[in-house]
């Protein structure tokens, strides 16, 4: 198996590289230097790091303000008390103001396993994706999380970066360029597309491997940017392949699958399966359990294929 | 990546020409206006504007007239001709919903032209109900839902903190609008930051929407709660214009710690049949109610 990363390592290595160079860069954090990965950072630059301790409400705020002053807040917490916590936050003081705040949701998903449902960040992509202004980035590995925590910091207004704490494989080449707003096709293919994000990204691959060996040829897209949709890529892939799977960590409402379904129903009807977590709270599991218990896996991922097949519309 | 803090971080105000020759509103000819007739001119424009849209919050619109002139008139750095000047003091105004004071205000400033008053909540209007900073000069946070202004502020002191910079930030807020939890987030990161260039103002006039603060959820005794985060705290009468900015121009009032000023105020101050009457909080004037309260406040035109 190949070596497998957190990407909050690739996060916390970029963002002390970033504030080398430019005094702007500050980090904000709820008492998680440690599972922010910013111990590096704090001690490196202590005056530019701002502990509010567990307050997320004034945590966005302060983010908003520091960018008021000029600086380029990076607000660091758990992804489920970012956005649940303090949402009107992110979508006043962040978005609405369009604030140069980059706020980065920590160990989101499913990544906090038998913790529960009080800790799962299932339903952020679904908040965020729906507040205008606001950059949406999941990124699959730390290739690209190093690219997009670059990309946004150099980009002048809101961003929410969704990051895990799941080890997972490198999916890119090492001269994989990063843009904000487009997909990356990592595998070419005809017959269907697999549209993933974020951890689902390196299992969308494997299930691609394993179709291939039944025969059916699986284009993967990994959908980094999900708002603004790289359309394109998507209507693509909707045309020369007329079936879908998409794949997310995260409630089947609203998040990825909901964003291509969205733009496909009006645009491209084409049959489609929405893999993630089904409208639930997750039963007590770790993680890895709840991604078979949810069919989140390189296997069930290849029978959702085979089964959209059936469906497809053949010319 | 190079650092500019000159750039300009109102990402919409390339659509605005600021000069300041906008035109004043008319005062009497003679000696220049008193910060007390300017205030006057806020509250009687403020009522036509909630006049005119049959929109707004009037109470409160009357009660802070007196704090934002002396603010911009008397205590705050800040150039109309610079809205986004790295080096301004910030003013936050937590209590969005008496956008009509603010604006006048601003107007009066030279943010923007008087005449633009007049389209007030209109459709496609950039003076919406609550302020917008991406479309209107002056305007340094988006604010409406209460309690956001305060953590605002909050990180725009640290801000300039950290950069050694001596502008200070404002920040005021209604006093119902302290019954949010997120303000007293920000009160105890205040004190802990030591951030003795935050002035927070409470416009403390004792009404919120439903009835007095203190039948609702009571705030007192509201200065030894902010005495209790660490703060250093002034009672002044927020309707004295002069007082008001010895108070601000005196901050920080002692090294290290945050200054709270606590406004003693009357809610729809100047007016006999809207003070202190909580219905007024966001009750709309008739053309009687109007020409009644205009004379009460020393009509003249306004431009």
């Amino acid at each position: 198996m190949a070596d497998r990363f957190d990407c909050r390592d690739a996060f916390a290595r970029t963002l002390e590289c970033l504030a080398e160079h430019d005094h702007r860069i500050v980090a904000v954090v709820n008492d998680s230097v440690g599972s922010t990965r910013l111990g590096g950072f704090s001690k490196r630059f202590p005056e530019r790091l701002v502990n509010v301790g567990i307050a997320e409400q004034n945590m966005v705020g302060i983010g908003a303000g520091l960018a008021n002053g000029g600086k380029i807040p990076f607000v660091c917490a758990a992804s489920c008390f970012l956005t649940g916590r303090a949402l009107e936050q992110v979508k006043v003081d962040v978005a609405y103001s369009l604030a140069n705040v980059k706020l980065c949701g920590m160990s989101s998903g499913l990544a906090y396993g038998e913790l529960g449902p009080t800790h799962h960040s299932i339903e952020d992509l679904a908040w965020t994706r729906a507040i205008a202004n606001l950059t949406v980035i999941v990124p699959a590995d730390p290739t690209e999380t190093a690219q997009a925590v670059r990309a946004a910091a150099e980009m002048e207004g809101p961003v929410f970066l969704r990051l895990s704490r799941l080890p997972v494989p490198e999916v890119h080449p090492p001269d994989y360029r990063f843009r904000i707003g487009h997909a990356s096709v990592l595998r070419p293919g005809r017959d269907l597309a697999i549209v993933a994000n974020g951890t689902m990204v390196c299992r969308a691959l494997e299930a691609a491997a394993m179709l291939a060996r039944e025969g059916v040829s699986a284009r993967v897209i990994n959908m980094a940017t999900l708002q603004p949709l790289d359309r394109d890529t998507i209507l693509d892939a909707a045309r020369t392949t007329a079936a879908i799977v998409t794949v997310e960590e995260h409630s089947v409402r609203g998040g990825l699958g909901g964003a291509i379904a969205e733009l496909t129903a009006t645009e491209c009807p084409v049959p489609m399966r929405i893999l993630g977590i089904p409208g639930v709270f997750a039963p007590t599991g770790g993680t890895e359990w709840l991604f078979e218990h949810f069919g989140l896996t390189p296997q069930a991922i290849c029978a959702a294929a085979l089964n959209v097949l059936e469906t497809k519309v053949r010319p | 990546m190079t650092s500019d803090v000159n750039r300009c971080y109102f990402v919409n105000l390339h659509k605005t020409q600021v000069t300041n020759n906008y035109s004043q509103p008319a005062t009497a000819s003679g000696p220049a206006p008193t910060l007390s007739d300017l205030a006057r001119a806020v509250r009687r424009q403020s009522l036509r504007m909630v006049h005119r849209s049959r929109l707004g919050h009037p109470g409160g619109d009357l009660s802070s007239a007196d704090i934002l002139v002396s603010l911009y008139f008397g205590a705050l750095q800040v150039d109309p001709a610079q809205p986004c000047n790295p080096g301004r003091d910030r003013f936050i105004m937590s209590k969005g919903h008496c956008s009509a004071a603010l604006y006048t205000t601003l107007a009066l400033k030279g943010f923007f032209p008087w005449e633009e008053l007049d389209d007030y909540m209109r459709p496609l209007s950039r003076l919406n109900g609550h302020p917008n900073r991406s479309e209107v000069p002056g305007v340094e946070a988006n604010t409406g839902p209460l309690g956001h202004g305060f953590p605002i502020a909050v990180g725009a002191a640290m801000a300039a903190k950290m950069d050694h910079a001596p502008w200070r930030t404002f920040v005021l807020t209604g006093d119902g609008e302290l019954q949010e939890g997120s303000n007293w987030e920000a009160i105890m990161a205040a004190a802990h930051y030591g951030l003795d260039n935050l002035v927070a103002i409470v416009d403390r006039n004792g009404i919120q929407q439903g009835a007095a603060t203190e039948t609702i959820m009571r705030l007192e005794p509201l200065a030894d709660k902010f005495r209790a985060f660490g703060w250093a705290v002034r009672e002044v009468d927020g309707h004295d214009c002069d007082a008001l900015c010895q108070v601000f121009r005196a901050a920080p009032f002692e090294a290290g710690r945050p200054n709270c000023v606590i406004a003693k105020t009357v809610k729809g101050k100047g007016v006999s049949f809207i003070e202190n009457r909580a219905e007024w909080h966001h009750h709309t004037p008739s053309d009687a109610e109007l020409a009644a309260a205009l004379k009460e406040l020393g009509e003249v035109s306004d431009g």
